[in-house]
């Protein structure tokens, strides 16, 4: 998008403000609703990628950015969610070893 | 005033594509102010604390024996006789995102040397931002005189309590320190420092209106923290 001329029209920050708003109210009456198990994990999920790409690539002008800078920023961030995935399992044997624990000892 | 469909002429160099660019020497980052190059990586580092922080949330979680508190009947405000799940909490994710429409239309007009509305637009978002921490005091305010200490609570795993001041309380000092940069940046603009190439009073230094934009990264920033917080901390 870089030909030398940026203008970013008036329309779209309305549009993203928007646009913001009305998946904001949705994720808020995920809650409201009392959805729970999966569907309600995976809307708060779809609201909040959504929410996050807007403002990262509009609000934030990732969108016009090149490239070479859009990785630099993006790439780094996938290490978060291997981090994540080591941590889960983490958890879940720390819960495995509690619950045995109190089991042996009763308490 | 009216400038609203004025075009900034911007001189880019052109773009060989990102392999080239990341292995030229100098600069990888053609075209790139150094100052937005800088704040980005400044919040990619922010993102990596605050995904610490989520990220440590997350293991405390699923790891206690006790249930985690209900984030709904725990942030619920009384209006009348009845109770409203998540009410305050929810009013703090729309001001924050009003706040940030107002920040991206202040760093447009920025670019188009509106100096005033620029200034305005950035005043409003710093007001709306100290009425944020406001009510995140009011938050904490509330939760401290139920008993909710960051080791114990009485809603449930006394986990969520240190979360709950750690997560919200970094939070919190990134608005803070937003709203103080906006107020600065605000007085800066409304003065036309940017056009008159006056030096900083800090750095000495003289800026331009990407310092707008700028600015507007890190408020930005400071909202799309507050999506993952609200989605996997009171949401989840």
């Amino acid at each position: 998008m870089s030909e030398g001329t940026t203008q970013h029209p008036l329309k779209i920050y309305f549009q993203v403000w928007t646009l913001l708003f009305v998946f904001s109210a949705f994720s808020y009456m995920v809650d409201w609703y009392q959805f729970q198990g999966y569907l309600r994990w995976s809307l708060i999920l779809f609201f909040m990628m959504v929410k996050a790409g807007l403002i990262c690539s509009i609000f934030m002008h990732m969108w016009w950015e090149r490239l070479a800078i859009k990785l630099a920023i993006l790439l780094p961030c996938f290490a978060i969610l291997v981090f994540v995935y080591i941590m889960w399992h983490e958890s879940y044997y720390t819960l495995i070893i509690r619950r045995l624990y109190f089991l042996v000892t009763g308490s | 005033m009216e400038e609203s469909t004025s075009t900034i002429k911007v001189t880019t160099p052109p773009d060989r594509g990102a392999k080239a660019e990341w292995s030229s020497d100098q600069k990888a980052f053609k075209g790139v102010p150094w100052g937005k190059a800088m704040m980005w990586i400044f919040l990619v580092s922010d993102t990596f604390v605050f995904s610490i922080f989520l990220i440590s949330y997350m293991t405390v979680r699923f790891s206690t024996k006790i249930d985690w508190p209900n984030t709904s009947e725990v942030f619920s405000l009384h209006v009348g006789h009845t109770s409203v799940p998540l009410l305050l909490i929810a009013i703090m994710t729309f001001i924050l995102i009003t706040s940030s429409g107002t920040m991206a239309l202040a760093v447009k007009y920025g670019y188009e040397k509106n100096r005033k509305v620029s200034a305005i637009l950035m005043l409003i978002t710093a007001i709306l931002g100290a009425s944020f921490v406001g009510m995140q005091a009011f938050e904490w305010t509330k939760l401290i005189m139920e008993g909710v200490r960051p080791w114990e609570n009485p809603f449930g795993a006394p986990q969520f309590g240190s979360i709950f001041f750690m997560v919200t309380g970094f939070h919190g000092t990134h608005v803070t320190i937003g709203v103080i940069f906006l107020f600065i940046m605000a007085r800066k603009t409304w003065r036309g420092d940017f056009d008159k190439g006056r030096r900083g009073f800090f750095t000495s230094q003289k800026s331009n209106y990407e310092a707008i934009e700028i600015m507007g990264l890190y408020w930005h920033f400071v909202d799309l923290v507050w999506v993952f917080i609200f989605a996997f901390f009171y949401l989840w």
